[in-house]
């Protein structure tokens, strides 16, 4: 497989904040890559110094072999992305935005028009091509600043949290075209999330990222199975009596958290009945006892001990909505 | 120039989608022009300019609509900051100068087209203007006047994180600039130590190189009026470009 991105050492310090410390992956050509991790964990950051916007403060990254710090037009031709925030206009309709990008990104005519014709029906907004930005919803501007994106054929596509703030529905839909993409382009998609499910749906590899490194980089089945197999959850007024109680081969680990006890195993469905009665026969109490599949959340977890922090959209953003009201 | 002529592009197509805001600009000037100007006629006595008071309003209130457009073209910035629509120019591979200077074409573009408004009205209501080649003087001035007023705004722009001291800027700054430059009263009828502050605000010059035009009279040998406003206008653009160089979203 060919390398479409290679990270060394990437750094970013803002004055005595580390955003990004020391960073190194690699993706292969038409792979989709997740950075995942609670908001501030310095994803977005990642993303703006490899797409030339934010200067790194050491380390370097090639994005199709082209170096970021020496050659940031190469980069930018070679790159497509969708940020956070929304970046349309929304003066302009649908195919105007389109036009404006083709153009600012040196497109000829003939293969403007018709490059936009066929990325407008991709995302299914061909028949809205005409409305003004301003009349569409939240998973409209999405699809249509992806489809821009794509315009000028770029090899790397980057997606900043590209379902934050949709409904689930919109989101679903939005997952489709990604993969749709991804099969149909076989472009590169490196895409920053907090959703443990979009990240466990789309990509084929997942950085977990917290306070600006890396702590685990795999698949997201492997990254699943280095818990262990599936979890049992055991809820009781004495906890800590349980672990020596449950001593067998066929558990791989046991955890305390407060009152639950987390327990890794093999075939869960099979010992359940087991792990009852021997605790009966301890005489400990059981409040609740659950199974369930590991999640990506189970890993970063187990990673971090703690769980990724589903936060409100942040002030900058309440204010740009603010702002929009004012100004319609 | 493909690029300039992009972002220009983008810059007409919401000007003529926003007639709220084309009205609302050509509104304050053409109010003055009739409250002022018809009002005061009769009691205001220009002494020995020879004109009567609206016809030597008129050309201030041409400059004022172009002005007041022009910098609200170069403030645009901060909306785009705001509404993000300035990281897709950012991030695309273009130089921030191809940027600055579509930009500026396309604000003063609005703001002489704003101009025009207003002077075809100011004619519509029986004012006289010289005649074609007046004219073409005065239409070259609004158009140095606008690219100097949006590359300030552009200036501006860079440096502001919102609106919040866009009103501070108007009533400290935009607002003097105007209110010397002579577009009300003659600069000779102010007291010695005032006229000769207007002689450092640049608005002066280009206000009484409009007059020139389209009233055949001005104060100020209107050669030095293109001098003195061209070369603001150059280093408001080399300003502009040097700031907007170092915006950052």
């Amino acid at each position: 497989m060919t390398t479409a991105v290679q990270v060394r050492d990437l750094t970013k310090t803002f004055s005595t904040l580390t955003a990004v410390d020391r960073i190194s992956f690699t993706i292969g050509q038409g792979e989709i890559f997740g950075l995942l991790g609670p908001n501030g964990a310095g994803k977005t950051t990642t993303l703006s110094m490899l797409a030339t916007m934010l200067e790194p403060s050491s380390g370097s990254a090639e994005i199709t072999g082209i170096d970021i710090q020496k050659d940031q037009d190469g980069v930018r031709k070679a790159i497509g992305i969708v940020f956070q925030d929304q970046s349309l206009d929304e003066e302009l309709t649908a195919w105007e935005n389109m036009d404006f990008h083709g153009r600012l990104y040196r497109i000829p005519k003939e293969i403007r028009g018709q490059r936009t014709e066929e990325l407008l029906r991709l995302v299914e907004l061909y028949d809205r091509r005409n409305d003004i930005v301003k009349t569409f919803s939240g998973g409209m501007r999405r699809r249509l600043e992806i489809a821009r994106g794509l315009l000028h054929h770029p090899q790397v596509l980057f997606l900043d949290e590209p379902t934050i703030g949709l409904d689930p529905q919109t989101r679903n839909l939005l997952w489709e075209y990604i993969e749709t993409l991804a099969k149909e382009k076989n472009i590169t998609i490196i895409l920053t999330t907090h959703y443990m499910e979009e990240a466990d749906r789309l990509c084929d590899r997942i950085a977990i990222i917290d306070h600006g490194k890396i702590i685990a980089l795999d698949t997201p089945a492997r990254l699943k199975d280095s818990l262990g197999g599936d979890l049992v959850t055991i809820r009781s007024a004495e906890p800590a009596r349980i672990g020596p109680a449950l001593s067998a081969p066929w558990i791989n680990r046991i955890e305390n958290r407060g009152d639950d006890v987390i327990i890794s195993l093999h075939h869960a469905e099979q010992h359940l009945s087991e792990i009852v009665t021997r605790l009966n026969g301890e005489k400990i109490p059981i409040d609740m006892i659950s199974v369930h599949k590991p999640t990506l959340e189970d890993v970063f977890l187990s990673y971090t001990g703690k769980s990724i922090r589903e936060e409100e959209p942040d002030a900058k953003a309440a204010l740009r909505s603010q702002l929009k009201m004012m100004r319609h | 120039m493909e690029i300039v002529y992009t972002i220009w592009l983008r810059s007409m197509k919401r000007y003529l989608r926003s007639k709220s805001r084309i009205i609302g600009s050509i509104a304050m000037p053409l109010f003055l022009l009739l409250f002022l100007g018809f009002g005061l006629n009769s009691i205001v006595n220009m002494g020995s300019l020879g004109q009567n008071y609206s016809t030597f309003l008129m050309p201030g209130m041409v400059a004022m609509s172009v002005l007041f457009t022009s910098i609200f073209a170069g403030v645009q910035i901060i909306w785009d900051k705001q509404f993000g629509f300035l990281k897709e120019t950012l991030v695309a591979p273009l130089s921030r100068l191809e940027i600055m200077l579509g930009q500026t074409a396309g604000g003063a573009t609005t703001a002489c087209i704003q101009g025009i408004i207003l002077l075809v009205l100011a004619v519509l209501l029986g004012l006289n203007i010289v005649g074609p080649a007046g004219f073409v003087i005065a239409f070259a001035f609004m158009v140095v006047i606008g690219i100097a007023f949006t590359a300030f705004g552009i200036a501006i722009a860079s440096r502001m994180e919102d609106m919040t001291g866009f009103q501070l800027l108007m009533n400290f700054l935009i607002f003097p600039l105007f209110g010397l430059s002579g577009a009300f009263f003659p600069i000779s009828s102010l007291p010695g130590w005032l006229s000769s502050v207007t002689l450092f605000d640049p608005m002066t010059y280009g206000v009484e190189g409009i007059r020139y035009g389209l009233t055949g009279t001005s104060q100020i040998n209107p050669v030095l009026c293109g001098v003195v406003i061209a070369g603001f206008a150059a280093a408001m653009a080399a300003i502009g470009a040097y700031l907007f160089r170092k915006v950052s979203v």
